[in-house]
């Protein structure tokens, strides 16, 4: 494939066409699902195989995801200040804000 | 290793939204020492040097599934031969990891696979050099492994955070493999005189090669040229190639008397002055020759892997069948 060519297709899926999917791993239970990385796979069942057999080769994980990446919407980098900044200035949600005597005791 | 691009542009330097101050945004991440994510504007050097490092360290782990590879069907016990084989799957996965890496920077892993089919990207070239016999696997794993540690360690900290968090992956699973490479020696220099001999002759030709895997000199006078001086300011490189070179001397020559080999180095002796271990001189001749195509087995690794890509063509014509044939029955969303 020459280069002008990578645009023929879905944004992250590959040469056969294939989707990117993005891969959670459950190390062990009691644990959330952590982002692991990537596979391309022609469906969904066959992501999970390949995730299986790429990131969990030394029982790595009890449960997985795979998730299309195209599914997912992501706040943007440039953005980030805006985005973010309305929590910027309520301190008062943490618990060192406040101003308690010294000798009270579970507080 | 997140994935491609979530639908905005790959990379802002690339449009007219990239200015002065995205610039001063990146210049201010790295300054931190703050790590750089797939969706962050950054300079189009910076992503081009990233897109060929990962790619050449990608190609690198699959091309080294071959010399080693070579011998799985020949392993000496039953013992061996499913380590090698869960050795040689490991190199696949990290190729992977590499490839998915190097996909968030926007570039498609088939495109990468091209390069390489067609010469237009490199690969190490310790893989170009054959492995005659059985004690060449323990040499790979202890020597070229060990190299390659020394090489990786520093990266798991690399300021593009999709590679940094596919080299921590990498480095855990390559300690088994320098240690099962040590071990395959270390049986054969305490057996037969045949198998010490062995021993010794894999790694008086392993012992140069992998001394090259660092790289040409880049410190001292040579540090004004090639990338080394850039590359550490955007914190892709921690350490100069030569100073990775001397820590792997100094790690490995202890571990060489203590498996009983001599190195091939007539000129290899303490240096109770610098506190490090001194060596001769390198045939740099050869690492550029071998890089350039000219190894022991440069065209056959290549071949290799264009004939076992291009046979397993219809296996994924075949999943993209059976995939679009069962779409309709798909169930999403269903999380357990």
């Amino acid at each position: 494939m020459s280069d002008d060519t990578t645009a023929a297709h879905a944004p992250g899926a590959n040469a056969q066409g294939w989707p990117l999917f993005e891969v959670f791993v459950r190390a062990k239970r009691g644990l959330s699902h952590v982002h692991a990385g990537s596979v391309h796979a022609p469906d969904a069942t066959m992501a999970l195989r390949n995730a299986r057999d790429l990131y969990t080769r030394r029982q790595e994980g009890v449960s997985l995801w795979v998730v299309r990446s195209d599914d997912i919407t992501a706040s943007s980098p440039t953005e980030r200040d805006s985005f973010f900044d309305p929590a910027a200035d309520k301190v008062y949600r943490h618990p060192t804000f406040y101003d308690v005597p010294e000798d009270v005791e579970y507080l | 290793m997140y994935g491609n691009d979530f639908g905005e542009p790959l990379n802002a330097a690339e449009t007219e939204d990239y200015t002065s101050a995205v610039q001063e945004y990146f210049d201010g991440l790295i300054a931190d020492d703050q790590r750089i994510e797939p969706r962050d504007a950054m300079p189009e050097g910076y992503r081009s040097t990233l897109i060929r490092q990962i790619a050449q360290h990608a190609h690198s782990e699959i091309i080294g599934m071959q010399p080693e590879g070579n011998w799985i069907t020949r392993a000496p016990s039953l013992r061996r031969k499913a380590i090698l084989m869960a050795k040689v799957q490991d190199e696949a996965g990290h190729g992977l990891y590499l490839y998915s890496a190097a996909e968030t920077l926007g570039v498609d892993r088939a495109e990468l696979l091209d390069k390489l089919h067609n010469g237009r990207q490199k690969y190490s070239s310790i893989f170009n050099y054959p492995t005659l016999t059985w004690a060449d696997v323990g040499a790979i794993g202890w020597l070229v492994d060990g190299a390659a540690i020394m090489n990786q360690v520093p990266l798991c900290r690399c300021s593009y955070g999709p590679y940094a968090r596919a080299m921590i992956r990498v480095c855990k699973e390559e300690s088994f493999h320098q240690r099962q490479g040590f071990e395959i020696l270390w049986t054969l220099a305490r057996g037969t005189d045949e198998q010490r001999a062995m021993a010794q002759d894999a790694a008086d030709r392993w012992w140069w090669p992998a001394l090259m895997m660092f790289g040409p000199p880049d410190s001292g006078e040579a540090a004004t040229q090639g990338h080394t001086a850039q590359n550490m300011a955007w914190g892709i490189k921690r350490f100069s190639n030569d100073d990775l070179r001397q820590k792997f001397v100094d790690m490995t020559v202890p571990q060489a008397d203590k498996l009983g080999l001599t190195l091939p180095d007539p000129d290899l002796r303490w240096n109770e002055e610098r506190g490090h271990y001194d060596i001769g001189p390198i045939d740099w001749d050869e690492f550029w020759r071998v890089l350039k195509g000219d190894g022991p087995c440069n065209s056959q690794r290549v071949e290799h892997r264009r004939a076992a890509h291009e046979d397993g063509a219809w296996v994924r014509e075949a999943a993209a069948a059976y995939a679009a044939k069962h779409a309709a029955g798909e169930v999403r969303g269903a999380v357990a």
